[in-house]
């Protein structure tokens, strides 16, 4: 049994040490947001946020998070009161398939905490090791440029239909 | 009528009174496809499925479904359609619901391919939709013995003159809606439009981005178990040797299986089974064959294996008279879908009947070929179609639905989950083909073509189920089935023939199709199939005619196009890119422009292409590109914007950096490290997509007319930047550098 904290919430976890986060988030905490993608860390659809940095939840082991705080997708916001950055990539209609978004959703919401106002190539530099296949690059760039705006200007009030464009 | 009528637990819940007979009817009929064809038949998918109910489902108290056959890929189809029936319905966009792609509750649309989904399924909805809305007014019209022309809808109700509201649930009785399609209907005013033709926002994304369960990969039934397959190391491999017994004692394994050279393990939790995997494999000795060609050698190789040739177009004009020649071959290697996601399935048997939840793209062929495997009755097998990662055409879904079968058939009663590996995905899926084309054309005295050869080398473009055979496990199994003849794609789609016949006229043109019947690669469809290689090849080889005539390149185009669409396109790229004749791309950059009619009877595009090439490097950066796009009537055009978009970050990536790898016995590109793709230092300045609507005219399908377009058109821009034309695919770092030295 280990204790792990996420999203704010302390839970005992029945799982060998080496089990990586990933596994953890998804099959015992029923957490949808990571994703597995590669397992490999070459990809990113499966990133976190742990104490404020972005990691690959894939090759994280589990005992290298005691004590440590935990935040995943779920933990920013909900469809209802989406964070600025959910709120963003609604707004840009940034997804096709939808399943790197995540993971790119997290790191660049662990970019905009220690840099609010991150520039074009800071952006793409940060999201350097996540992959869509899709194509949706342009949207997602424009989303994060989004989110930093949303933040800063602190307009929170939810995303409206037909928004988009 | 005689067909067996089924009352389960779901359906007496959710209707009332007699609707219920009617639509358990309309189900049976959707699976066996009996419903007799009237003629003329009705536009779209109710061809073949033209029963009303089969699309749209009005219950007692209003609420209202839609069922179609496609899948949703991340395309965003299932907000189109949703947007489609609203608008002929007359109902709230929010008030419907969509049920996708299920062997039990919806029509038999085939696979979800083709770009075929809006010209099919979203014709049926839209004339389903306005049918339904027409028979709603009319019984209305009955009760109030009025005649229809005095009665409207508007928002899930008919309105009479004096303000008397129906609602749709309050109208709707019996077996209103299970009736057969007309062959016209009465379709509103494009002009009237308020849900169409708007960017309504995707239905799917607010999940995807809160972190709801979207994906077949987030299903977690109760009691459900992981399994991992051990596939084996190559092709044809054979197992000799496995003594599961140290796995089987490790924590949480509860079964390994192992069926010819079928290898599989089932544990409590998902680590359990990955590392009982891992425990397995290296339990596996297996006796493998060298069996593939040489990658450096593979167009030879490709050109040399037997082929069956047809002449798929010919035209001729003696009196054209041609002064200069010239030949040019182009080559593509075999690329990987390479879905961000592996492949995932879930399946539970129980008392003989299967259900699985699959990423597939076609979940009716797919259970044929599963029940075969099976061999059980095709009607105890039921796919429902959950969303995966994006497939791009036929990767993993189908093989990982089979192994979750042939997996849970050993479990009675237990949901088995299984979950691909990267290196599986990479290894196992089958790829887009490699392929050969040969193009030899003539310029007559005034720079117009005079005589167009052009000839492709081609394996099929569809392995996709409908047999057992298609299906690694199938093939794996103690009594495999064997793997079906390749068959080419007829034309006008085609498969290794798509797009190969010009859109351009030419006085002599000669267009042959070798199909290569042997696959030492595993292949099968992949997005635009053999219409990547050949737009490609057509437009990299029209600028290298407009160079030698002296043209412009995109006046040398439309020197040779009547289509008056495809002109509209042309004009509007080239306006938006500011493409000006005579213009010199800044020092070290280069413009291209590349254009194509996916299919010839699809969406029409053109792209225009800024790219920098570094001279000391060699790489290729692609800076900005401008599309234009005609699907004809658009229904949302941000999603249209988003395939187009999408289509030409995609294409860029196979483009420039992908090659499948093998050694002579081996697949060696198995994760992103050994096949790389696109990352965010290559992602361009800026793309920008201009859309020209065609109201009231068929919908076209856009979803592959991107590929070869945007492929040609960064290598004509590498060609305007280096001056060296390069023909063989990936345009790599290291091709142009070596072109650039030459």
């Amino acid at each position: 049994m280990m204790n792990l904290k996420v999203n704010g919430h302390d839970h005992q976890i029945d799982a060998e040490p080496d089990t990586p986060l990933l596994y953890v988030l998804r099959e015992d905490l029923k957490l949808n947001a990571a994703k597995f993608g590669c397992g490999l860390g070459q990809c990113g659809s499966c990133t976190v946020i742990v104490d404020g940095k972005a990691v690959l939840s894939c090759v994280t082991p589990l005992l290298l998070l005691e004590g440590k705080q935990v935040t995943t997708l779920e933990g920013l916001g909900t469809i209802s009161t989406p964070a600025p950055i959910q709120r963003a990539f609604m707004e840009e209609q940034a997804a096709q398939c939808g399943y790197c978004i995540a993971g790119m959703m997290m790191r660049a919401q662990a970019l905009l905490q220690r840099n609010p106002k991150p520039t074009d190539a800071q952006i793409r530099a940060e999201l350097e090791p996540h992959l869509c296949r899709c194509g949706t690059h342009m949207r997602i760039l424009r989303a994060v440029h989004r989110a930093a705006h949303l933040m800063d200007t602190a307009e929170l009030s939810p995303a409206t239909p037909g928004s988009a464009r | 009528m005689n067909v067996p009528v089924i009352l389960d637990r779901r359906r007496v819940l959710a209707g009332g009174g007699a609707l219920i007979v009617s639509f358990a009817m309309s189900d049976a009929i959707a699976q066996d496809q009996a419903a007799p064809a009237v003629a003329p038949k009705p536009p779209g998918s109710l061809a073949t499925s033209p029963y009303l109910d089969s699309w749209i489902r009005i219950d007692a108290d209003g609420a209202i479904t839609l069922f179609t056959g496609k899948a949703e890929l991340g395309q965003g189809l299932k907000t189109a359609f949703q947007q489609i029936a609203a608008e002929e319905l007359d109902v709230p966009f929010a008030s419907l619901k969509v049920v996708t792609a299920d062997t039990r509750r919806t029509a038999n649309e085939g696979y979800t391919s083709g770009s075929n989904s809006m010209k099919d399924s979203g014709t049926a909805i839209q004339n389903a939709a306005a049918q339904a809305r027409e028979l709603l007014v009319g019984e209305a019209a009955r009760r109030l013995n009025l005649p229809v022309e005095n009665l409207r809808t508007e928002n899930g109700a008919v309105i009479a003159p004096d303000g008397q509201r129906f609602g749709y649930g309050d109208l709707v009785a019996s077996d209103m809606l299970h009736v057969q399609a007309q062959a016209k209907s009465t379709l509103k005013d494009p002009a009237s439009y308020k849900v169409m033709g708007q960017s309504v926002p995707r239905v799917d994304i607010p999940a995807k981005v809160t972190g709801g369960a979207a994906y077949v990969q987030d299903m977690r039934l109760p009691g459900m178990v992981h399994a991992r397959v051990v596939r084996p190391p190559s092709y044809g491999a054979q197992l000799t040797e496995c003594d599961p017994a140290a796995v089987e004692k490790l924590p949480g394994v509860i079964k390994v299986i192992r069926n010819g050279n079928f290898l599989a393990v089932v544990a409590q939790k998902e680590f359990q089974s990955i590392k009982a995997m891992g425990a397995l494999s290296a339990a596996a000795k297996w006796q493998e064959t060298p069996g593939l060609p040489k990658q450096d050698d593979l167009p030879r190789v490709l050109a040399s294996l037997p082929s069956q040739d047809t002449t798929i177009f010919e035209r001729n004009d003696p009196s054209a008279v041609s002064q200069r020649t010239v030949e040019a071959t182009y080559t593509r290697p075999y690329q990987s879908h390479g879905s961000i996601g592996p492949s995932c399935a879930v399946a539970q048997s129980v008392n003989d009947a299967m259900t699985i939840w699959t990423h597939t793209q076609g979940v009716y062929p797919d259970r044929q070929g599963i029940a075969e495997m099976l061999r059980v009755p095709v009607a105890s097998v039921r796919l429902i179609h959950v969303e995966g990662s994006g497939c791009y055409g036929h990767n993993g879904a189908d093989d990982a639905a089979a192994d979750a079968a042939l997996i849970a058939r050993e479990l009675s009663g237990v949901p088995v989950r299984v979950q691909w590996t990267r290196e599986q995905e990479h290894g196992w899926e089958p790829f887009g083909p490699a392929m050969v084309t040969k193009l030899k054309a003539s310029l007559d005295g005034n720079g117009a073509i005079s005589a167009w050869n052009f000839e492709v080398w081609s394996n099929t473009h569809s392995m996709r189920p409908g047999g057992a055979g298609s299906m690694l496990a199938a093939q794996h199994m103690a009594q495999p089935f064997a793997v079906p003849a390749p068959k080419p794609i007829p034309l006008p789609e085609g498969g290794g023939d798509r797009n190969a016949i010009p859109i351009y006229k030419f006085p002599n043109t000669h267009v042959v199709h070798h199909f290569i019947a042997a696959m030492p690669v595993r292949v099968s469809a992949m997005r635009a199939l053999g219409a990547y290689h050949n737009v490609f090849s057509i437009e990299s080889f029209m600028d290298e005619l407009a160079g030698l005539a002296g043209a412009d390149p995109i006046e040398f185009r439309l020197r040779h196009l009547d289509d008056p669409r495809g002109r509209d396109v042309i004009e509007k790229a080239a306006l938006g890119f500011g493409w000006q004749k005579g213009q010199k791309a800044p020092q070290d950059r280069g413009f291209g422009f590349a254009f194509a009619r996916y299919k010839n009877l699809a969406a029409y595009c053109a792209i225009a292409t800024e790219v920098e090439v570094n001279r000391e490097t060699g790489r290729p950066r692609l800076v900005r590109a401008v599309a234009a796009v005609d699907s004809g009537q658009v229904v949302n055009p941000d999603g249209l914007i988003n395939q187009i978009e999408g289509a030409i970050l995609q294409s860029m990536s196979w483009t420039l950096y992908e090659s499948v790898t093998f050694d002579d016995t081996r697949i060696t590109s198995i994760d992103w490290q050994t096949y790389p793709i696109l990352r965010f230092n290559s992602v361009p300045e800026k793309v920008e997509v201009h859309i020209i609507n065609r109201p009231g005219l068929p919908f076209l399908g856009s979803g592959e007319t991107g590929q070869g377009p945007a492929a040609a058109s960064i290598a004509n821009a590498i060609a305007n930047a280096t001056g060296k034309r390069l023909r063989d695919l990936p345009l790599t770092r290291k091709k142009i550098k070596d072109a650039i030295d030459a």
